[in-house]
């Protein structure tokens, strides 16, 4: 392998890092307030890493519809992350008081 | 007469007056008012109330302090939404108000057979959690009959903590049946496995065996169903029902006498349909606000020297031979008159 070769290679996987980095960086909330997720409807670009914090007095969770990701009880003040790496539309609700429907609208 | 029944009578009054000036005869009126408190009582938390069942419709009138207990028949008391774990302001001290609600049991003129526990005993599945509920509520020395609530069901194993409690002798999530002096009890599990947008959920493994359980059974035998989330629809925004609680109750029409007793909205509500008996219980953790009436179903802070008139347990009397069974509530505040 030359070294011309060898730096572009090495350009290449850092420029994949840096992708890799920013898209680790982009971040978003939902809250759960009153039994509600807010916002309601949430669009965020593919990568975008969410964290969902239960405001409320009273447990809930963030389970997905079509059951791609399921946090534990969120007690008051507790949170759950998850990162949408794939563009779509992922409806979720609260298995508790399944009344409470959200969702995450991805980006590519 | 204690302060809150004189407030009752003059609800009471106020409702007859008004539709006596609506033009109405003062016959229409009492009718009017039979039936109105037939289809839609609701008797909100503050008063004791018995409820008397005969022929499938309820009479009620306030009871006073002092209660003679009754001759025949038997006795069971309905507790509900204990949420032992729970400590924000609505209530600091949840494991407090059950041991209150217990020892008014302990009390009662007529020792209860058993107790029905109608879910939400923990407030996060946590096992200390039901550990102290055991031991507070097994200081009764009664039998216990549970049903979960969705608080019972958050564990990491999804119902594993609370099935392994409670869960012997009974159906997938935990639903069954017994008989106790000529009346059959039924607990049902509709917290399990919620639909997105949807109520509570009985599911159809669950009616399949409901409607078998119930095949044998003669219409004339008094029927005890018993769940966390009310079976009927009491408030849909706020998911206060159950989506297919219609098909289980399609299964109770031809008995002459069914009582179903529910938990969950953490407030007395009580309506009658045909031969059915709907009743909620009081919490013993925390009230709940009235339907539409504050912007989430969350636990509702009252000043605190008013919390035990919201908390509380109810009983139920079966007068045996007549079928009747009787419901009464009682808040914690009662002993303090």
């Amino acid at each position: 392998m030359n070294a011309s070769l060898k730096t572009a290679l090495m350009a290449g996987i850092l420029a994949l890092a840096d992708i890799h980095a920013c898209a680790a960086a982009a971040t978003a909330e939902v809250h759960i307030d009153n039994f509600a997720f807010t916002p309601a409807t949430l669009s965020i670009k593919a990568g975008t890493e969410v964290t969902f914090i239960n405001r409320d007095d009273i447990p809930h969770t963030v389970v997905s519809t079509e059951g791609q990701f399921r946090s534990q009880a969120l007690d008051t003040d507790d949170k759950f992350t998850f990162t949408f790496a794939t563009p779509g539309e992922f409806g979720y609700f609260c298995s508790l008081h399944p009344h409470m429907t959200a969702k995450i609208v991805v980006e590519p | 007469m204690s302060k809150d029944q004189i407030n009752q009578g003059r609800i009471e009054d106020r409702k007859s007056e008004a539709e006596v000036g609506e033009g109405k005869s003062e016959a229409e009126v009492r009718e009017g008012l039979s039936r109105r408190g037939a289809l839609e009582c609701m008797v909100w938390a503050g008063t004791g109330v018995l409820w008397t069942m005969a022929g499938g419709v309820p009479a009620s009138r306030l009871i006073g302090s002092a209660q003679a207990a009754p001759e025949t028949g038997f006795s069971f008391v309905q507790i509900s939404d204990s949420h032992i774990g729970f400590s924000k302001p609505a209530n600091p001290d949840a494991l407090g108000t059950l041991q209150e609600s217990v020892a008014k049991i302990a009390v009662m003129p007529q020792k209860p057979s058993f107790l029905i526990h109608t879910g939400d005993i923990t407030h996060l599945s946590k096992p200390k959690e039901f550990d102290d509920a055991a031991q507070v509520i097994g200081s009764l020395k009664i039998d216990g009959h549970y049903v979960p609530g969705e608080h019972d069901y958050i564990d990491d194993g999804r119902g594993k903590a609370y099935l392994e409690r409670y869960g012997k002798d009974t159906q997938g999530a935990g639903w069954y049946s017994f008989d106790q002096a000529g009346v059959h009890f039924i607990g049902l599990v509709n917290v399990v496995d919620l639909k997105a947008g949807g109520l509570g959920n009985l599911g159809a493994e669950q009616l399949a065996w409901l409607e078998a359980d119930l095949k044998s059974k003669p219409a004339s035998q008094p029927i005890v169903v018993f769940s966390h989330i009310p079976l009927w629809i009491v408030y849909q925004e706020w998911g206060w029902g159950t989506e297919d609680g219609a098909q289980a109750l399609s299964f109770l029409k031809r008995f002459g006498s069914v009582t179903v007793l529910n938990g969950h909205i953490h407030q007395l509500m009580q309506k009658v349909e045909g031969n059915v008996t709907f009743h909620t219980a009081l919490s013993t953790a925390f009230p709940q606000p009235a339907p539409g009436s504050a912007p989430s179903p969350g636990p509702k802070l009252v000043p605190p020297g008013e919390l035990r008139s919201v908390l509380g347990v109810s009983d139920v009397v079966f007068h045996q031979g007549t079928e009747k069974l009787a419901i009464t509530d009682h808040t914690l505040a009662e002993a303090q008159r």
